[in-house]
């Protein structure tokens, strides 16, 4: 349904250009949650935005690639026809509900608003339509709610309502970027239900992420990105239980779990490189246990490792 | 889990605390309310000991830690540090255990003054309480060291430092006056996971070589279950159910707790998926200015009883397990 072909984007700041997404290629078929995991600053959330065209602009530049969705590149439709696509065949639930909803306008008007943009049917339709999905998102008293402003709903119900707002108008693909991540584990289970929920409604979802954890319960194909780069990509049952990239396997390692054994836990040594100067080869070359020489110049490609399961790295392969 | 109870008594008790936010409206700013932010509760603290204090966003767990070192003023209850009461204490009194309890901040960039560099942050403290001995720079490097932070950088600000190298440059200024406790308020929720682990580890060689006492509140319990030796369940101000932590992961007493702890995304592959059933807790976290009556959790709680909503729940012990909630007598 999504095809991404090799797209880079870049930023120009004070310091110079950085690559935020660097040749990134990747795939979401229909009716399939695909996570995008990744530490702060890796480019995932830049590779949502590029999916919509919402690089700001004039820093942002999208260099390279392709967006096929249905086989039509969104890169080279206008922005008459790219509005057509936002919102109604691909919306978007961010990280924080609070400053996605507008603080001046009561949810109601906010989501007729949305609605009316793309549907031809009269206000008061729409207004039931709305209606209908705040209370199939299960904000309790539905009427009412809708005259409510944002800030009279807590974190989890507004970010109902950002997912009211995603699905009303029955998109093929919702990208959810970091959608719990401000709020708490219990409304987190809550909001997952939901999320679980529109699956069946045909709608693909690509969830984006930095915790494992929500990657395990979520999604059925998993790509990990490193520094710009996608590192390793499979679906959840090869990258938890046989990880090949150095990095996803160190990130596993060093999630904190939940049990009573206490003991160190084991770190990647070291940081993030910043994006402005990289590795010259691998991205993940100075924190790698695992690194060769090879590593230091030569960028690793992502090599199939069989039944889609692909990871880019020199050693990948051999140890399988 | 076998950790066993130290025989000295606690370096820190505290019993009934409760602090309260007034509400004030109008122009005369009159009290119209009040936000129960702590509302009786008791915890201690061992030492060389971790206490993990575990709760959603506005349960209290950040304002239950101010309360102890002073920056919240309770409004009852006792607060023993080494057996004083120190609400009881005057300026001159406190002046000497506010050197002794220390706290790290979530965000370790609001933490640290951006315009003082690391030597000067760090040592600010020994300045004060006149401790320097030899240069300011020598104490600086040997704090530095200590957390893994390259002296090199000494005349360096905040803003030039990653994430976990600030929490590290907090942590030293934290350690510089050989504190016996240290609130961590969230200290690693900031940072990204491959970070964090390194934080964590550091925390721990600390809390070993030093013998401190940690107070560690996070609303992650995953992190907390990994460097706690204790935990603190809190909900709407109150503490729900406290124990070894090895007792509160694996065998919850309170439907809160259970709640909570289902609710953590796990990575349990070995798991089978379905055997694990799911609680998703309805509704949400009542106003602490309009709290419920009986027992704090009953409006979101599956197995209240009508006794849940008349009465408060007494704590039910067994050994250093305790919990709050009437389902307890009900079954045992």
């Amino acid at each position: 349904m999504l095809k991404i072909n090799n797209i880079t984007v870049t930023f120009e700041i004070d310091e110079g250009i950085v690559r935020a997404v660097d040749d990134v290629s990747f795939h979401i078929d229909r009716n399939e949650i695909v996570g995008l995991v990744g530490e702060s600053g890796c480019g995932k959330s830049v590779t949502a935005l590029s999916i919509l065209r919402l690089i700001p602009l004039p820093y942002g530049r999208i260099e390279t690639g392709e967006i096929l969705f249905y086989g039509k590149n969104l890169l080279e439709l206008d922005h008459k026809e790219m509005r057509k696509i936002r919102g109604r065949a691909i919306s978007m639930i961010f990280q924080e509900p609070g400053s996605a909803l507008s603080p001046l306008h009561t949810i109601g008007r906010q989501m007729v608003e949305t609605i009316l943009l793309h549907k031809n049917i009269t206000r008061k339709d729409a207004w039931n339509i709305a209606e209908a999905w705040v209370e199939k998102v299960k904000i309790s008293d539905p009427r009412e709610r809708m005259f409510a402003y944002p800030y009279q709903l807590s974190g989890g119900m507004q970010q109902r309502v950002m997912i009211a707002m995603a699905l009303m108008l029955k998109p093929d693909l919702i990208i959810a970027d970091e959608p719990t991540t401000a709020l708490d584990v219990t409304t987190q289970a809550q909001i997952f239900d939901l999320i679980r929920e529109t699956r069946r409604a045909h709608t693909s979802i690509l969830l984006i992420t930095h915790d494992m954890g929500v990657i395990w319960e979520m999604c059925d194909r998993v790509l990990v990105m490193y520094a710009s780069r996608i590192v390793e990509e499979g679906t959840r049952n090869d990258i938890f239980s046989m990880p090949a990239h150095p990095y996803t396997i160190a990130l596993l390692e060093a999630i904190p779990k939940l049990s009573a054994d206490k003991g160190r836990l084991k770190a990647i040594p070291g940081q993030v490189p910043s994006a402005l100067n990289y590795p010259a080869g691998c991205h993940f070359f100075d924190r790698c246990p695992k690194a060769l020489d090879r590593c230091r110049d030569e960028k690793p490609k992502l090599v199939n490792l069989g039944n889609r399961h692909r990871a880019a790295c020199f050693l990948a392969k051999n140890e399988l | 889990m076998n950790y066993k109870q130290p025989k000295k008594s606690p370096l820190l008790e505290v019993y009934d605390l409760q602090t309260w936010f007034p509400i004030k409206r109008g122009i005369m700013a009159k009290t119209v309310g009040y936000i129960r932010a702590v509302d009786i509760a008791s915890l201690y603290i061992n030492r060389g000991e971790t206490l993990g204090l575990v709760g959603e966003s506005g349960c209290g767990k950040s304002t239950l830690g101010r309360t102890l070192l002073g920056l919240e003023k309770a409004r009852k209850g006792k607060i023993l540090f080494c057996g004083k009461n120190i609400l009881e204490l005057n300026y001159r009194e406190l002046r000497d255990i506010r050197r002794r309890m220390q706290i790290i901040f979530q965000d370790p960039l609001t933490a640290l003054n951006p315009r003082m560099n690391i030597v000067d942050i760090i040592t600010e403290g020994l300045v004060e309480f006149r401790l320097i001995q030899g240069t300011r720079e020598d104490h600086a490097k040997r704090l530095m060291n200590e957390v893994g932070l390259d002296e090199g950088a000494m005349y360096r600000y905040p803003h030039e430092f990653s994430g976990g190298q600030r929490q590290r440059i907090n942590i030293a200024r934290a350690l510089s006056l050989r504190p016996d406790l240290i609130v961590c308020d969230e200290p690693v929720s900031s940072l990204d996971v491959s970070v964090q682990a390194q934080v964590i580890n550091l925390l721990m060689d600390l809390r070993d070589r030093y013998n401190l006492s940690y107070l560690f509140i996070s609303h992650d319990l995953s992190v907390v279950s990994n460097i706690a030796h204790r935990v603190a369940v809190m909900y709407l101000g109150k503490i729900m159910e406290y124990g070894p932590t090895g007792d509160i992961i694996n065998n919850p007493v309170h439907p809160y707790t259970k709640a909570l702890i289902n609710a953590v995304p796990r990575l349990d592959f070995e798991e089978i998926e379905h055997k694990r059933k799911r609680i998703i807790l309805k509704g949400e976290i009542p106003s602490p200015s309009d709290p419920p009556s009986g027992c704090m959790f009953h409006t979101r709680c599956m197995e209240a009883m009508d006794i849940c909503r008349e009465r408060a729940p007494l704590e039910t012990k067994s050994g250093l397990h305790g919990v709050w909630c009437h389902l307890v007598k009900s079954k045992y």
